[in-house]
């Protein structure tokens, strides 16, 4: 048998459009941020806070239909630096991403904190949305650039997760 | 073997785009009314297993997102199969031989083709490198089929119009149904073809929607129903990938997965064949031995509505609630996925 050379790649490239439907709840959240104003559902069975906020409980399945505003105030539950960059990635190294529970929420959301030192972050700092200009909110996430610090001491971030899990049913 | 029967079937109404709702929204309701209707709360499951694919919905770990419909806390014992949900149904089937603790299972799929464009999104099921370039739609591929069996002497375009004839008359009685109607086979052949031989009567239409199934063992599905159906047979096969490699106009899996599900061993009253085009129908009949005492698509089969990766357990819900509800003693359901009826699963149901 002569020498073969393997094929090393094919191109194929597949393209395919999709309309996505966000739901009743998110599109809710969508229509709330393009007016600045963040959301959350309250779970009828545990009072738990959901931002973003869903149709139905996510512990209990009940319907959730009281839907409370929130503050674009909160606290870092945890958070990790990034160091490299990954393929098209616009953010310059490093970043942090942090899942922050904002005040009034029991379910953290995910955003990046800007404006200060990596190494100063830690669990219970507080932080505060930095939006764009009002002229550019749209029905995005976006709207937040990211968040900050607010200097204010830190936050008891063990005690306020663990009350958080104790609304949890059993 | 483990009596293990179907007790409740519910669906939502097959509708052509549901631009309201996500998944999650519309499988919760489905959930919700069906536990309702047999007693039991959501942490009485002992199983849960569900079917739809990332394809359809354009987004990854779909699944994942649809479990919000379902209060998964404490932790649920809970799996998935990516693709139609008859297959979901046979893995809870085998699981509950395996697991006598599980008492009580919960099956539910969901497709939303309106979302992206099926014809595009079902040529990416094909051979990567060889045929999804060249993207074989599946209305082209069942063309193929069709014009296979009209050179056999198999069938005409006119049997294939009378399919459609026959489902969207039967549609007429289910008030779910997305098309349904009175049409004669002369008038529906002046349509033009889609991809000929086929016209847009021989297609499935695209529908978005969701189903939900509660299977129960023994004495527990005798307590939660007064009568059951139960499964006494459900074997899935699966042909080869290559089309050039099957006579199209026959279907050997779907022929032997019968064989093994005994659907010859007692009369077939009705039976619901997962046929997206209506070759294929002709082509099931034959190979799941069906003959002329049998009602075929009692519900409008696929032209009713087709939710697809939860079409197959439409198939099996339908069945099963008219041996519930006293209509049929014993039934047939067939679910298909791939290409020109790749893969075959077939439930034989029975009332005691």
């Amino acid at each position: 048998m002569s020498e073969t050379k393997p094929v090393k790649y094919v191109n194929t490239p597949i393209c395919v459009d999709f309309d996505y439907t966000p739901g009743k709840a998110t599109s809710n959240f969508l229509r709330s941020i393009k007016k600045g104003q963040l959301i959350g559902s309250v779970c009828p069975d545990t009072g738990k806070v959901y931002c973003p906020p869903r149709s139905y409980s996510v512990e209990t399945a009940s319907p959730m239909t009281e839907i409370v505003e929130l503050a674009d105030t909160g606290m870092v539950y945890t958070f990790c630096i990034v160091n490299i960059k990954f393929y098209d990635q616009a953010q310059e190294v490093p970043y942090v991403s942090a899942y922050i529970l904002l005040d009034g929420a029991d379910l953290p959301i995910m955003h990046l904190i800007q404006e200060c030192e990596v190494e100063d972050i830690r669990p219970g700092m507080r932080v505060k949305a930095v939006w764009r200009d009002e002229s550019e909110w749209t029905e995005s996430m976006e709207n937040i650039k990211y968040f900050k610090p607010t200097g204010e001491p830190d936050a008891p971030v063990g005690e306020i997760m663990e009350n958080i899990r104790s609304k949890s049913h059993a | 073997m483990r009596d293990i029967a179907i007790i409740a079937f519910g669906q939502t109404e097959n509708k052509r785009t549901e631009r309201l709702l996500n998944e999650a929204e519309m499988i919760a309701p489905v959930v919700g009314d069906l536990l309702k209707s047999v007693g039991l709360k959501r942490t009485d499951i002992g199983f849960t297993c569900s079917g739809s694919s990332d394809y359809l919905a354009g987004q990854p770990f779909s699944f994942v997102m649809a479990l919000d419909a379902l209060g998964a806390w404490p932790p649920i014992n809970e799996s998935h199969t990516e693709g139609e949900t008859a297959w979901a149904l046979y893995e809870t089937w085998v699981k509950m031989q395996a697991d006598e603790e599980i008492e009580t299972a919960l099956i539910y799929g969901f497709g939303r083709q309106s979302m992206g464009s099926p014809r595009e999104v079902m040529t990416l099921m094909n051979n990567p490198y060889l045929e999804a370039p060249i993207q074989p739609d599946t209305i082209s591929q069942a063309a193929l089929q069709a014009r296979v069996m009209i050179d056999k002497g198999i069938a005409t375009e006119k049997d294939f119009a009378e399919v459609a004839v026959r489902n969207l008359k039967h549609a007429k009685s289910n008030p779910l149904a997305q098309c349904s109607g009175d049409f004669d086979a002369e008038t529906l052949l002046k349509d033009p073809t889609i991809a000929s031989p086929l016209r847009k009567h021989d297609c499935p239409p695209i529908t978005d929607g969701a189903c939900a199934i509660i299977m129960a063992a023994g004495d527990k599905a005798r307590e939660l129903c007064k009568r059951p159906a139960w499964i006494r047979g459900i074997e899935h096969r699966i042909d080869v990938q290559a089309l050039g490699q099957r006579d199209l106009s026959e279907c050997p899996s779907a022929k032997l997965a019968a064989e093994a599900a005994g659907v010859s061993k007692g009369k077939v009253d009705i039976a619901e064949l997962h046929a997206p085009f209506t070759p294929q129908d002709i082509i099931l009949q034959k190979a799941l031995g069906l003959g002329d005492d049998t009602v075929i698509n009692p519900s409008g089969g696929i032209h009713q509505g087709n939710p697809m990766m939860g079409t197959s357990l439409v198939r099996i819900g339908e069945v099963a609630n008219r041996i519930i509800n006293g209509e049929a003693d014993r039934g047939v359901a067939h679910g298909s996925q791939g290409p020109c009826l790749q893969q075959n699963i077939v439930t034989v149901l029975e009332g005691e």
